[in-house]
């Protein structure tokens, strides 16, 4: 059972980070060429058209690998996950169907017109092809993630203990929970970042090889300043991501931040490198080593008062400490006795049911509705179950923090000089830089989902369900199977893509 | 309206999509025709390039199709995916290598070179239609699965949905009925291709050979097709007792769906109409008759239709378990709350919009049917 578990979690991990190599490219390039197209529309002068259709040929290419790893990833939940699919499946499919129905259709249909259209429809019509196609993307961004976000908050529902399920019975507050919306808007906007750098580092690119140094000059002025809005929106909703999990997933701040012991006006770590886990766990060691800290500054982003009290994972497994809204924090070994009293109080339940015994079903109706804010630590063996790898999620959090920073220095820069005419095609460095920054951009973005989902481990659903209890009932060797199969053809996939992109950057504009 | 309307509401927008879905398989079954209707590259380059205009459609209406069951039927997202676990992991990579290969193929430096690329789209174009039209008919002749929602108060086994054999779906590949639905559905798939290159490629080379091999294709569908429904029509169906129910086995239960609702029966004979209209008009006619995907693809889509609302309606359980028989799957077992069905059909009131915005699209691109002179001119092409 374990070894199904890890490796259905390895196929959705190597399916979800393929197909997120592609998406970003997509929704940030996809505005960029919007901008650029517009330009044509106004000005209508050819070097922008030809701009336009430089990008978008890039843009077709890595789109139709999206459109490869994405279906995947749809029919996963039921082939890999089928006890979360019914568990959940109430709510969670939902998002997904509206996925189908509101944004797909227009991202096919339009981008067909965006490539087949040039000559058959107007110019207006065209720009307006082309607006659509990025706007269904973005739209198919904002319900996989409101889906995803609700796996992370889970609200607007209830536990019906007839069906086995949690029905939907708020789909506003599914739609709109405050974890959905800064999740959308952090992740849209990181894309831009990666769009930005990408068409700024390939165009650093032809400027070095002396290729259409001009066109690929117009396409910087573009890019740069987008991508300073983009990493500006990118930091502004990434501080209300974390004030979001600092609310309702205390163990993932905890694993970000590297923090076993938890106190009051608690520092963020700057920079720092972490002991083992186990010798921390045995008290042997200090948590962090070499590091910096900036004084107050959890406590404050964390809950905007720099007083406040930040738990750390001891803290967690043990409880007793006074939460944000006045009631103490019970102990994780509390909550798995709670978990295990509402999965046992269901049982009795469906059983009086069976039996027609009505004061047994109440009671253990009761005693289910009490206890189901902890079903899901009923499944977990051990109270360090709840405990995520908090070295990766630690690590990854500062990488993305750190290196996704840099890139506002990097467009600022190339703005300054871009719209001051100083030529910086000389500067080989920082045309080099650029180029390098693409792959930095997307070693960036990977890392905040690593964060995102290694620290909310072990839960697939916040509290309610374990990874452990959500998979399939297929055998271990036939996950491993088409994991290994993904993981061929997706690489062959990507080398070939990557094969064309270069070949068609060669070629320039 | 009440919970039941809203079930059988969505039962019929998840038909709908799976009948349109089947017509769309004609961007599968025209790339199983390439190595048939081209004899030289140029007019390999036409007919890849009028499918590939359409293939993303394919394409998107999978996977809503996908995402509409997952929301309104989960119980059979989690038991059919799960459980036929490798028939539909080969549909899948079946699909998966067609999303890359009409782009890649003709691109330079693009590693597999073209070949590889039309080997996946005759993969696709075979194993995509043939094995969906296999999991379709296991919605007849059954699966074997159990059911048993208390598992989940088991934390050492929760899993709710079990498959009851080790071949996960493959075993549904050599069951003969669920073979002759997927030769059917490929042979469909062959038919709507041939009259779909008649109307959207300008070149008399081809038109005449798409109408020679649809001698072949149009009449091995519409026997295949007959041979289907006289099988179903035979055997034992999957019935449930409305009171209780309970599923049993009752004989000639799909004949007797068709007899017991007559406006079924009209759905099914208006496709059949349209299908041998349109195949005949275009065999036929002496002047070159383009319009026959019109009539045999809305026939095919009512003709499918009627299949799917056949077997979720009028007490029929549309999933059926040879295993455990009361574990099978009905609309009304299987199905999403009332709250999450209206929420989706408030949602499902913008597919009406989706078809406007597609036909239009679609016209545009298609207004001129494609030349070898614009596969020789520059532009966007595969």
């Amino acid at each position: 059972m374990e070894e199904l578990v890890l490796w259905s979690r390895a196929q959705f991990a190597l399916t979800a980070m393929y197909h997120w190599l592609f998406v970003p490219l997509t929704l940030g390039l996809g505005v960029i060429i919007g901008i650029m197209e517009t330009i044509y529309y106004r000005t209508k002068d050819e070097a922008w058209k030809k701009i336009t259709k430089f990008w978008m040929k890039l843009f077709g290419i890595n789109f139709a690998i999206g459109v490869a790893t994405g279906l995947i990833l749809e029919f996963q939940f039921g082939t890999n996950w089928s006890n979360y699919s019914w568990f959940v499946g109430d709510i969670f499919g939902a998002p997904l169907a509206i996925e189908g129905i509101m944004a797909f259709f227009l991202e096919a249909t339009f981008i067909a017109i965006m490539f087949f259209g040039w000559e058959k429809v107007s110019k207006g019509m065209h720009l307006t092809a082309t607006w659509l196609t990025v706007f269904g993307a973005s739209t198919s961004a904002l319900w996989i993630l409101i889906a995803n976000a609700w796996m992370q908050y889970p609200i607007g529902m209830s536990f019906n203990p007839d069906t086995v399920r949690n029905e939907m019975n708020d789909f506003w507050a599914v739609a709109l929970s405050p974890i959905a919306i800064n999740k959308f808007f952090h992740t849209v906007t990181s894309c831009w970042v990666v769009g930005a750098a990408a068409c700024v580092g390939i165009s650093s690119w032809l400027i070095i090889k002396g290729k259409d140094s001009d066109l690929a000059k117009k396409s910087i002025k573009i890019a740069a300043p987008f991508g300073i809005l983009g990493i500006l929106l990118t930091i502004y909703n990434g501080d209300g991501s974390a004030y979001q999990v600092a609310q309702k997933q205390p163990m993932k701040l905890a694993a970000m931040e590297g923090l076993y012991n938890g106190q009051t006006q608690a520092p963020l770590v700057a920079i720092g490198f972490l002991n083992p886990h186990e010798k921390i766990m045995n008290n042997e060691v200090e948590p962090l080593k070499y590091n910096v800290n900036i004084p107050y500054a959890l406590s404050f982003l964390g809950f905007r008062d720099i007083n406040a009290f930040v738990p750390g994972i001891n803290d967690i497994l043990k409880g007793g400490y006074t939460q944000r809204d006045g009631t103490i924090a019970l102990s994780t070994k509390e909550k798995m006795e709670r978990g295990k009293l509402a999965i046992l109080a269901l049982s009795d339940y469906k059983k009086a049911k069976a039996d027609g015994n009505t004061y047994m079903q109440d009671k253990n109706l009761k005693i289910l509705e009490a206890n189901y804010d902890n079903f899901g630590y009923g499944f977990l063996k051990d109270e360090k179950d709840i405990i995520p790898n908090v070295s990766l999620t630690f690590y990854a959090f500062r990488f993305m923090v750190i290196f996704g920073s840099a890139f506002l220095g990097l467009f600022a820069l190339l703005s300054y000089m871009s719209f001051k005419n100083i030529p910086y095609e000389k500067y080989k460095l920082l045309l080099w830089s650029c180029v390098f920054s693409i792959p930095l951009a997307y070693m960036v973005s990977q890392s905040g989902w690593i964060v995102a989902e290694v620290g909310r481990q072990p839960w697939v659903i916040q509290d309610l369900m374990p990874t452990s209890a959500a998979v399939s009932a297929v055998s271990s060797n036939s996950v491993i199977t088409t994991f290994i199969i993904f993981c061929v053809l997706f690489t062959v996939m990507l080398i070939a893509e990557l094969s064309i992109m270069f070949k068609q950057i060669k070629k320039g504009f | 309206m009440d919970y039941n309307f809203y079930i059988q509401y969505w039962w019929f927008i998840i038909s709908l999509l799976a009948s349109v879905l089947v017509f769309l398989l004609f961007v599968q079954g025209g790339q199983t025709l390439i190595p048939t209707i081209s004899k030289n590259d140029l007019e390999r380059t036409m007919l890849v390039n009028s499918l590939g205009r359409k293939w993303e459609f394919t394409f998107t209406t999978l996977v809503t199709f996908g995402g509409s069951f997952f929301a309104a039927f989960p119980l059979f997202y989690s038991t059919s995916f799960g459980g036929a676990y490798w028939l539909w992991m080969i549909i899948l990579f079946c699909f998966i290598i067609q999303a890359i290969s009409f782009e890649f193929r003709k691109k330079d430096n693009n590693v597999l070179g073209t070949k590889t690329y039309d080997t996946f789209l005759l993969i696709n174009g075979y194993g995509g239609s043939f094995l969906l039209g296999i999991a379709v008919a296991t919605f007849f002749t059954g699966s074997e699965f159990s059911v048993n929602k208390e598992n989940i108060t088991n934390p050492f086994m929760p899993i709710i949905s079990q498959w009851a054999n080790s071949f996960h779906g493959l075993e549904a590949i050599v069951n003969p009925i669920n073979i002759l639905l997927g030769l059917t559905v490929l042979m469909l798939a062959r038919t709507n291709a041939l009259l779909y290159f008649i109307n959207n490629i300008n070149d008399d080379t081809i038109r005449t050979r798409s109408k020679k091999q649809l001698w072949i294709c149009g009449t091995g569908f519409v026997v295949l097709f007959i041979a289907f429904l006289l099988v179903i029509f035979l055997i034992k169906g999957y019935a449930v007792n409305p009171q209780d129910g309970v599923v049993f086995l009752q004989k000639n239960k799909y004949f007797l769906n068709y007899i017991e609702n007559l406006w079924l029966l009209v759905i099914l004979l208006s496709g059949v109409v349209l299908v041998l209209f349109g195949l005949i008009k275009t065999l036929f006619s002496k002047k070159l008759f383009t319009k026959g995907i019109w009539f045999v693809g809305s026939g095919s889509i009512l003709a499918v239709l009627s299949l799917f609302l056949n077997l979720g309606y009028n007490n029929t359980a549309y999933y059926p378990s040879s295993f455990d028989i009361n574990s099978s799957l009905t609309i009304y077992n299987s199905c999403s709350s009332l709250f999450t069905l209206k929420t989706m059909s408030v949602v499902s009131l913008l597919i009406p919009i989706v078809f406007a915005y597609i036909f239009y699209a679609w016209r545009k691109i298609d207004n001129k049917p494609i030349t070898k002179e614009e596969m020789q001119e520059g532009g966007h092409k595969y």
